[in-house]
């Protein structure tokens, strides 16, 4: 990783983790689009999703890919760079340059791996809202994320109830179910059982357990997709071959598809970040935060919220997402809230789905008018 | 301006909270918005309708109003507006009783069945009406539960609900109906729009 290719904001302010440790001095990486303008009120923060970053569009430095969210963020798109200007980070805990486990421990010089503190979404925002001050914002246009990032914008929007005009959660949920979490186990598991995973100290042995963090990529990757999507696009089609070889080679197109999702990601992706970000997602409970009532989360704000979700997203599905905005009408607050019609599952907030990329334009531009 | 809307935009008191309970492509917020600085919600029931109301600023969610008016508390709104649809529901009653708890006022409108038009077809062609206003057939059409003026007016009696003030849209003319001339409402009468309340 080619660190001069990063933006990094050095947090001098100590924070304070929810597992009771405090963290001075950190690091947050972050990627800027667009540009602030004269009012600085057409700011927009995009918090991004598990294994994403702050490389939101355009060419990834990192990576060479494009940006995780390149359907949605750009000149003309649903989250305008012409008119907004984009800031994203990467979450701490992360492996993009913010402070994660593969950073050195100034007291042991050593890297943190497992000995790096657990952090939640809570930890993520609150670190996060240090750019909101960095860039002299004193409220931003609106918060918008997907998934875990639509679990920051909850977070964020119940921190700082007043640092936002509006809020977009997207497939998302304000408390992590039992499905998901076991899920994310399952995940963890399989990076842990790799027997190159030494306890969280693989860096020093100059090896990664990459087989262990492919299989927790590839489990994890079916609970994006839907049984349909996954039916239409693959079927039983065969890998390259005319007929089944009575081996465990990938006759199937979807297991060499897996194969290959587990193998990119090995690339990019620190096996301790995982760990600890699921482990973030998995302590996620907003309902239990606010005593059970998560109206209670709300009632500080008057930030104009809209929800949306998707019909074949069973990871976080549309119930989750209808309880965020029962518990916002529950206590009068402006809330808009839509289904999208999609066979692409969880992760069609990632794809090119227009019935979601329009309205999610349509939803900040004429909210951006008002 | 449909005739309609405009009853329903005298009926409603300026800067009030309003919540139109099947808001369709958003037409009557808007102009409920505009004219009468009312703070308003939407709950519609198709996608493409709520994405509609979306693009035109509106708050609107999706949603069914037997079952998602839950999660309004008491009160929430002055007004809630049903527009031409207590007859689809599978439970009117219930409907009813929710409007009239989440708002203060409801103002509901109906298709009138009693139409001599309507009771002209069925006596001579002995065949379900099909008519401007009802233009489906009994086998697909949404209106499940079709009242008349006089059944709704009877309905408040059973359902225990005050009805505010009733008005008859004749020919895109607005009157009063009254215990006097509630049969000839009832059978003249295009549409009723009710002000209720509990």
């Amino acid at each position: 990783m080619n660190n001069k290719n990063i933006k990094i904001l050095n947090v001098d302010k100590p924070l304070k983790l929810d597992c009771g440790k405090t963290i001075n001095n950190f690091p947050l990486a972050y990627e800027t689009y667009g540009s602030l303008n004269k009012n600085k009120d057409n700011a927009i923060l995009i918090f991004h999703a598990l294994t994403g970053d702050q490389y939101v569009t355009g060419l990834n430095p990192i990576t060479n890919k494009d940006g995780w969210w390149s359907f949605a963020v750009g000149p003309n798109k649903s989250i305008d760079t012409n008119k907004y200007f984009i800031i994203c980070a990467n979450v701490i805990g992360g492996c993009m340059g913010s402070f994660g486990p593969n950073h050195e421990n100034p007291e042991t010089k050593k890297v943190y791996g497992t000995d790096f503190p657990v952090i939640t979404i809570n930890d993520m925002v609150n670190a996060q809202v240090n750019l909101l001050d960095f860039f002299d914002i004193k409220k931003l246009f609106s918060v918008v994320g997907g998934s875990m990032g639509g679990m920051q914008v909850l977070q964020f929007v119940s921190n700082f109830p007043n640092k936002t005009k509006t809020a977009v959660p997207i497939a998302c949920t304000s408390s992590h179910s039992a499905q998901n979490i076991a899920f994310n186990e399952l995940g963890r598991q399989a990076i842990t059982a790799d027997h190159n995973w030494l306890d969280g100290n693989y860096t020093y042995k100059k090896t990664i357990p990459d087989k262990g963090l492919a299989v927790a990529r590839m489990a994890a990757h079916i609970t994006y997709l839907s049984k349909k999507g996954l039916q239409e696009k693959f079927g039983r089609k065969l890998q390259e071959r005319d007929d089944l070889k009575f081996g465990f080679d990938a006759d199937f197109q979807i297991e060499s598809y897996l194969r290959y999702q587990g193998s990119v990601f090995v690339d990019r992706f620190d096996a301790n970040s995982y760990l600890y970000i699921t482990r973030a997602m998995d302590y996620f409970d907003l309902v239990k935060q606010f005593n059970g009532n998560l109206s209670n989360a709300f009632k500080n704000t008057k930030a104009k919220f809209f929800v949306m979700s998707f019909t074949s997203d069973w990871l976080y599905p549309t119930q989750e997402n209808k309880d965020i905005v029962i518990a916002l009408n529950a206590i009068g607050a402006d809330v808009g809230f839509v289904e999208i019609d999609s066979d692409k599952g969880h992760d069609s907030f990632l794809l090119n789905v227009p019935d979601f990329l329009n309205t999610l334009k349509n939803f900040l531009d004429t909210s951006y008018k008002e | 301006m449909k005739s309609e809307y405009k009853i329903i935009l005298d009926l409603i008191t300026e800067n009030s909270r309003v919540l139109d309970v099947g808001c369709n492509d958003g037409t009557l917020m808007e102009l409920l918005k505009e004219s009468k600085n009312v703070d308003i919600r939407g709950i519609e029931i198709s996608k493409e309708k709520v994405q509609l109301c979306i693009s035109k600023g509106l708050t609107v969610i999706e949603g069914n109003a037997e079952f998602d008016l839950k999660q309004f508390p008491i009160d929430s709104f002055d007004y809630v507006v049903l527009g031409q649809t207590l007859q689809a529901f599978i439970s009117p009653e219930i409907v009813i009783n929710e409007l009239l708890r989440v708002g203060k006022k409801a103002i509901v409108t109906i298709p009138n069945f009693g139409h001599w038009k309507v009771r002209l077809d069925l006596l001579t062609k002995g065949r379900m009406p099909v008519t401007k206003t009802l233009p489906n057939n009994w086998y697909n059409t949404p209106n499940i539960h079709m009242c008349t003026i006089k059944d709704f007016v009877s309905f408040s009696k059973i359902m225990n609900f005050k009805i505010f003030k009733s008005l008859a849209l004749i020919d895109k003319k607005v009157s009063n109906i009254n215990n006097s001339n509630l049969f000839f409402k009832n059978l003249f009468s295009e549409l009723g729009i009710f002000l209720i309340e509990k």
